[in-house]
């Protein structure tokens, strides 16, 4: 156990390492022009972080959910756009990981990822659904062992730079929109034709613009019951992700803030700054965030190591509201600590250039109340109140 | 009780096609009933059968096909002596 955690803290540190080194020196850039964080991830797949989720069987790292969780947070402080790609990327290794390791198919891909680097990306969006992802329109048309799936996706994140992409849809022309399965094309497997541009507010660097796909491929690349798929793994650990992320935009934020803190302190000796106060305030908000993901990270450890795999637990109700209490909790305080930040730095934060500039933070920032929409999930939660008793 | 639990399926499970004919055991949300949907047939079944779902049993599992839910709807009528 010992040597285990030696060898996590010890990839933390190298991502650490390479977020300052490679990463953070082109953030600015890549927000600017909108691009690919090609640089980061040129040094991730060279560091092998985009096998971290691969289990040790197949090549990769098997880190533990507390630890991708952790990479991205680190990531998210030097670049959300960075931590973004890799959070999604982390979560379809995942969802292979824990619903495909009993088909030899998915099992030699395994393999293929952690040698390969390969780069995953999703494809859940689909115009027409209104951003539902347990629902599809499109559907796999099955000829003898060999399918065709097409899809026309509202948005899919790096779709221009990934490797290999993992699509929902219905499992046959013939099924209701939610029997869905999930299907893996690689690289030669499929074509995308760029449907507008991807030009945002925030969150610029992820290149998440429309795509009309078209694919085929082995039955063997189908996933079966994406429902508990998505409910057991794609949902929790999106959300652990996620929240990681903001995580670690939320406390550069508030290091910038510390910084003018502590540069107005060695002014005047003595008294404390009014801004300390406003510093004390948001640090609080800051650990309160940094404790609710952390608390939910750890109990979901707990429910996967069960010996069925939690899946009774996860696909109850109880926990899809807990599921969903986090990203909202977590995305609205987020956004709250970087205004917060701003407001301490004052017009030093307003800017958009010098050290304590919070641009960026609050403009990617934003995105998280946006990404599966909070409005969305509060009234699933309101539904699934009317059921729930809390006891 | 599985035609009473039928009915209010059919009613409430939002479901695309003519399901009048789902067997006993055959897949809910395979045939269309979405998490969303699932939560009208609890109330419902709550309300015809005058019982309450205690969360544990607030699963997919529970909820799959009829057979589960005339299962769950026994167990609470029973635990309440009626």
């Amino acid at each position: 156990m010992g040597s285990q955690t030696d060898a996590s803290a010890a990839r933390l540190e190298r991502i650490t390492e390479l977020a300052e080194r490679v990463t953070a020196p082109a953030a600015a850039d890549v927000d600017r022009n909108a691009r690919f964080p090609s640089e980061s991830f040129a040094a991730l797949r060279e560091a092998r972080v985009l096998s971290a989720g691969v289990p040790a069987d197949f090549g990769g790292h098997g880190a533990s959910l507390t630890e991708l969780a952790a990479g991205c947070s680190i990531l998210g402080q030097h670049c959300s756009a960075s931590a973004m790609v890799l959070a999604m990327h982390h979560i379809q290794v995942l969802c292979i990981a824990r619903h495909g390791a009993s088909s030899p198919f998915f099992r030699t891909y395994l393999t293929a990822i952690a040698r390969e680097q390969r780069l995953i990306a999703s494809v859940t969006s689909e115009v027409g659904i209104g951003g539902d992802m347990r629902t599809s329109l499109s559907a796999v048309e099955t000829t003898g062992s060999r399918f065709t799936l097409n899809k026309a996706a509202s948005t899919i994140s790096y779709g221009a730079q990934a490797d290999d992409l993992l699509i929902t849809a219905r499992r046959d022309p013939s099924a209701p929109g939610n029997d869905q399965v999930l299907v893996l094309v690689r690289r030669g497997e499929f074509t995308l034709e760029r449907a507008g541009v991807w030009d945002t507010l925030g969150m610029r660097g992820t290149c998440s613009p429309g795509f009309k796909l078209q694919s085929a491929g082995g039955v063997e690349q189908i996933l079966p019951a994406f429902g508990d798929l998505a409910s057991a793994t794609m949902v929790p650990v999106s959300h652990a992700l996620w929240t990681s992320i903001w995580l670690g935009v939320a406390t550069d934020a508030v290091g910038r803030a510390r910084t003018l803190v502590r540069a107005q302190a060695r002014k005047t000796p003595g008294s404390v700054p009014p801004t300390a106060l406003r510093l004390a305030e948001v640090t609080t908000k800051l650990q309160l965030l940094r404790q609710a993901i952390k608390g939910f990270i750890a109990d979901y450890e707990a429910l996967i190591v069960q010996p069925d795999g939690g899946l009774d637990t996860l696909s109850s109700i109880g926990f899809a509201l807990r599921v969903n209490q986090l990203k909202v909790s977590a995305s609205e305080l987020a956004v709250e600590i970087v205004s917060h930040a701003l407001s301490i730095c004052g017009i030093a934060g307003y800017r958009n250039d010098g050290p304590q500039s919070i641009g960026r933070h609050l403009r990617d920032i934003y995105s998280s109340i946006l990404m599966i929409g909070n409005d969305r999930l509060h009234a699933t939660n309101a539904a699934l109140l009317l059921v729930h008793k809390g006891d | 009780m599985k035609d009473k639990i039928r009915a209010i399926v059919v009613e409430h499970g939002r479901f695309a096609g003519n399901v009048s004919s789902l067997a006993d055991d055959a897949d809910l949300y395979a045939a269309g009933m979405t998490s969303h949907a699932s939560v009208g047939v609890m109330l419902a079944l709550e309300a015809a059968f005058d019982i309450e779902f205690p969360d544990r049993m607030l699963k997919r599992s529970v909820f799959e096909s009829i057979s589960a839910i005339a299962m769950a709807v026994a167990e609470l009528l029973k635990e309440a002596g009626r």
